[in-house]
């Protein structure tokens, strides 16, 4: 049991770095996939099941895929983009690290920690999840909803072809060429 | 018989139609062609006319209770609390009459006075909004009520007299208007504010109810009628702030005749009245209104004496009117006042649309000097005008001759000094009254050029029905001394809480009746010898006139005292002001503070690159330091 | 399988912690690192599951549902990010015709 927990945070952070330093976005958009799949496997040694499988669902099978989509659409991959000055790539690191410091003291900070109630196996059951969530969080569950809707239309909107001869002068005439 | 809720939706589509006829042809001025905005905005007030009729009909029984409609709560905060009410009891029936029913004569009149106007569509909807803010003034059932309306006249005012307000002088007469106005109103509001202060409430009944429990005379009660008399002069064109009502013959001359002859400016009159219980107690106010009255209304007439522009003389004529109107409510005879108002709504209105007629005949020409002989060409007008001349001369038995003689005989009862004055300003009102009809009417043409012609019906009905009415509105109050049983007083009287006095001896009142008539026979003996026998047409300007003649042909140069007494010392403060404490202390200090936050900006400007990843940087160190500060701080 | 068990009653709760707090600072270290702006949006995503798996953590720990129904509305509002967040791309790509993030030098003033 504690083998896999670490196996999969070793999958995890691998495939985390992976995503930050690989070239190219395909391989970037995989290794997420990857390090999606593994925090799957943590869900299911949470005992959080439904989570788990919605997490698979819904980032692997949905997200991630638009992902891929928009790369293939956009034809991204054959697009190279510049690296960042090393200058800012070391500052990123730093910050990066720093973040990572100041999140470490403030985890040693922290008081020491009680379960609240007693150990429950059936925490994180679907029955358990979908009583929560069909009696207490009713309302926000309906009117997460009408927060889909939004987005739907947004991303519609967004994407819609701009009617011809409609040009932002700035960008075309600064822009041209550099990408 | 009507019922009692029918009688309360009547109340408050009274002045709900006019509002109606603004709405719509102030929003559908640029749509409406030719005579439609006039014909709906004479509707809209036709229709108020006819339902203040019924309800005049419904509540005229003696003793019957006021009504009062609420349409709903106002204001509520703290003690403060203001209902959206009418209060319909004689007083307001009167002047909702007086209101409605002139105003829709002028209404018509103006259709046909206007109709060559472009602007025509603009100027009823004005009317219109004038007539509603009117309504509100005399239909509210409180000061507050009553003071919207209040502003709401002068603002149609200040519009109507700049309604073309292309020509720079009609814009500084409209401008002078507002800002007398404004001096007055500023008066009438902290005399509400007073008095809510002193009653916690602002409603008449309520006010009136406990203004009962004070003495008479009582230092506060002086003090909130004396403000309430600062507005009502201001409004009402009183000594000191007369000036702007002759200017104000800027405007269009129906708006001259309605606004500026028969309702705006009787509202001072009209909210005296109105607080007649509050007057009584406060005797200091009433002996000041009554030097005021007196004294406005012999000062207008000496300067009606030597104007020519035809309007000048009815506005001077109009001063010195609403100044007899003052000396009656400073006697305490506050319904004699409103009597007066209402004949007076009657003749002024019909001599200046009348004078309107003549204007319009002549095309635009004002001044008296150049015209003569219209009384073949204008038979209608020199008729009507004639009659109304008669009016407000006041010889039996024309609508004037009963209210001014009222007001005589309650001055004579006062005081005889009063009497002697205020009979001085009647045969002055004569003089100049039969010399304008003299000048214009008679004799020969004065400006060959111009073809007069008789105004089109739409304008001499008005002016027949006003002739009408001008002639017989006096027997609205027969008096008793004529068989009568002076019906328009006992009407008015629930409401006004006039003070009572002995009736006269009836030999005595005959007495005076027949000096009078024999004095006003003598002015208008001397009148037609020196205008229609020696065909004295009056001076174009002062040079040849006397030197008293001069002061009265310059209108006492009472405009150019204030420009010296007030006007001057206001303008060398003020450049004084801009000089050294504007341009050498303020303007530094405002502009330094600009000054600090540009140099501020230019700091801080380099950090806004509009790069993203700039901005992204800037974020993770904001919360790093954030969460280091909230844990180690 | 009567007897369900978790893997919380085993590891202790700090290295859940230790492995959120890793993952985040990855996500964070990859939107300062990169100029992709794709690849940022992916390592959005990646700080939001690591926030998921914390209250997930904590959720098992206590025994209390509420932090797993959090999770799920984090879920559902990280989709509808992701599909606004994604159409932005495609609209500038449309109109830079890039998705270096250093294109969009205009958010000044």
């Amino acid at each position: 049991m504690s083998f896999l927990f670490y196996f999969l945070s070793a999958i995890m952070i691998i495939s985390g770095l992976l995503l930050v330093f690989s070239k190219s976005p395909i391989n970037s958009v995989i290794a997420l996939i990857v390090c999606f799949i593994a925090m799957g496997g943590q869900y299911i040694l949470l005992n959080a099941q439904f989570l788990a499988v919605v997490h698979i669902i819904v980032y692997t099978g949905a997200i991630m895929v638009l992902f891929l989509f928009v790369i293939m659409l956009l034809n991204l991959n054959k697009t190279t983009i510049p690296q960042k000055t090393s200058l800012t790539r070391v500052s990123a690191v730093i910050a990066g690290g720093l973040f990572f410091l100041v999140m470490i003291a403030a985890s040693r900070q922290a008081l020491e920690i009680t379960p609240r109630y007693p150990f429950d196996g059936h925490t994180g059951l679907v029955s358990a999840i979908g009583k929560s969530l069909f009696h207490e969080f009713l309302l926000p569950f309906e009117i997460s909803s009408v927060l889909f809707i939004s987005a739907m239309i947004g991303a519609v909107m967004f994407g819609k072809k701009d009617p011809p001869g409609y040009s932002d002068p700035v960008y075309r005439n600064n822009n041209t060429g550099t990408a | 018989m009507v019922t009692d809720s029918y009688l309360k939706a009547l109340v408050w589509l009274v002045p709900l139609l006019p509002l109606a006829g603004f709405l719509i042809t102030g929003l559908g001025r640029k749509r409406l062609k030719g005579h439609i905005a006039g014909i709906l905005a004479s509707t809209a007030v036709v229709i108020s006319f006819v339902l203040s009729v019924i309800l005049f009909f419904s509540l005229r029984k003696p003793g019957t209770e006021p009504l009062t409609v609420t349409l709903f709560s106002w204001i509520t905060t703290g003690e403060l609390s203001v209902p959206f009410a009418f209060l319909i009891d004689p007083l307001s029936l009167t002047m909702m009459l007086i209101v409605t029913g002139v105003g829709a004569l002028i209404h018509i009149y103006s259709i046909g006075y206007m109709h060559h106007d472009e602007r025509v569509n603009t100027f009823f909807a004005q009317m219109n909004l004038f007539t509603f803010s009117m309504l509100l003034l005399v239909m509210g059932s409180g000061y507050l009520l009553l003071f919207i309306g209040w502003e709401g006249v002068g603002l149609c005012s200040y519009l109507l007299i700049g309604f073309w307000f292309k020509n720079p002088d009609y814009n500084y007469a409209a401008r002078k208007a507002f800002v007398m106005n404004r001096i007055g109103d500023l008066g009438f509001l902290l005399g509400i504010i007073l008095m809510f202060f002193t009653f916690h409430s602002l409603s008449f009944s309520e006010v009136f109810g406990k203004a009962a429990t004070f003495d008479k005379g009582a230092p506060v009660i002086t003090a909130i009628t004396l403000l309430l008399l600062v507005g009502a002069v201001g409004k009402s064109a009183q000594i000191p702030l007369f000036t702007w009502l002759p200017d104000a013959m800027a405007g269009p001359t129906p708006v001259s005749a309605l606004i500026h002859a028969a309702t705006m400016v009787t509202a001072g009159i009209y909210m005296i009245a109105r607080s007649g219980v509050l007057f009584n107690l406060a005797p200091v106010t009433l002996t000041v209104i009554m030097v005021l009255g007196l004294a406005t209304a012999i000062l207008a007439a000496i300067i009606a004496l030597k104007q020519n522009d035809i309007k000048k003389v009815l506005a001077y004529s109009t001063v010195s009117q609403l100044g007899y109107m003052f000396l009656a409510l400073g006697l305490g005879a506050y319904s004699a006042a409103v009597f007066h108002v209402t004949t007076h709504a009657f003749f002024k209105a019909l001599l200046f649309l009348g004078a309107g007629s003549v204007i319009h005949a002549m095309g635009g020409e004002q001044d008296i000097t150049r015209m003569g002989g219209l009384k073949t060409k204008l038979p209608v007008t020199f008729l009507t005008f004639a009659i109304a001349t008669l009016a407000i001369s006041g010889i039996p038995p024309f609508s004037g001759f009963f209210s001014k003689d009222l007001i005589l005989a309650k001055a004579f009862e006062h005081n005889l000094v009063l009497y002697v004055f205020a009979l001085g300003g009647a045969l002055l009102t004569c003089f100049y009254m039969f010399r304008l009809l003299f000048v214009v009417f008679f004799g020969n043409l004065r400006s060959p050029e111009v073809h007069p012609h008789e105004s089109p019906r739409i304008m001499t009905i008005p002016l027949m029905i006003l002739a009408v009415l001008a002639t017989v509105g006096g027997f609205l109050n027969m008096p008793s001394l004529l068989g009568g049983h002076s019906g328009f007083l006992a009407f008015l009287q629930p409401s006004t809480q006039s003070l009572e006095t002995g009736e006269l001896a009836h030999s005595t009142e005959w007495g005076l009746i027949f000096l009078s008539l024999a004095l006003l026979g003598t002015v208008f003996w001397i009148a037609w010898r020196k205008f229609l026998k020696q065909k004295h047409i009056p001076e174009k300007d002062d040079h040849t006139l006397n030197l008293a003649g001069k002061i009265v042909y310059q209108k006492l140069y009472i405009d150019q005292i204030y420009a010296f007494l007030l006007e001057k010392p206001y303008s060398w403060l003020s450049s004084f002001l801009f000089r050294k404490v504007e341009n050498q202390l303020l303007d530094p200090l405002v502009d330094g503070v600009g000054h600090l936050t540009s140099e501020l900006g230019t700091l801080t400007r380099r950090f806004q690159r509009g790069n993203l990843s700039f901005y992204l940087f800037a974020m993770v160190a904001g919360i790093l330091l954030f969460i280091v500060f909230i844990l180690f701080v | 399988m009567n007897e369900i068990t978790s893997a919380i009653q085993i590891i202790p709760l700090e290295h859940y912690i230790l492995l959120s707090i890793i993952m985040f600072s990855i996500g964070v270290l990859g939107v300062l690192f990169r100029r992709n702006t794709i690849v940022i949006l992916m390592c959005i995503e990646l700080m939001f599951n690591s926030v998921n798996l914390l209250l997930t953590a904590f959720a098992a720990y206590h025994s209390d549902l509420t932090g797993q129904v959090f999770v799920f509305f984090i879920m559902i509002v990280a989709a509808a990010e992701v599909a606004v967040g994604l159409s932005i791309l495609v609209m500038m790509k449309r109109n830079v015709d890039s998705v270096d993030i250093n294109q969009l030098n205009r958010l000044k003033w």
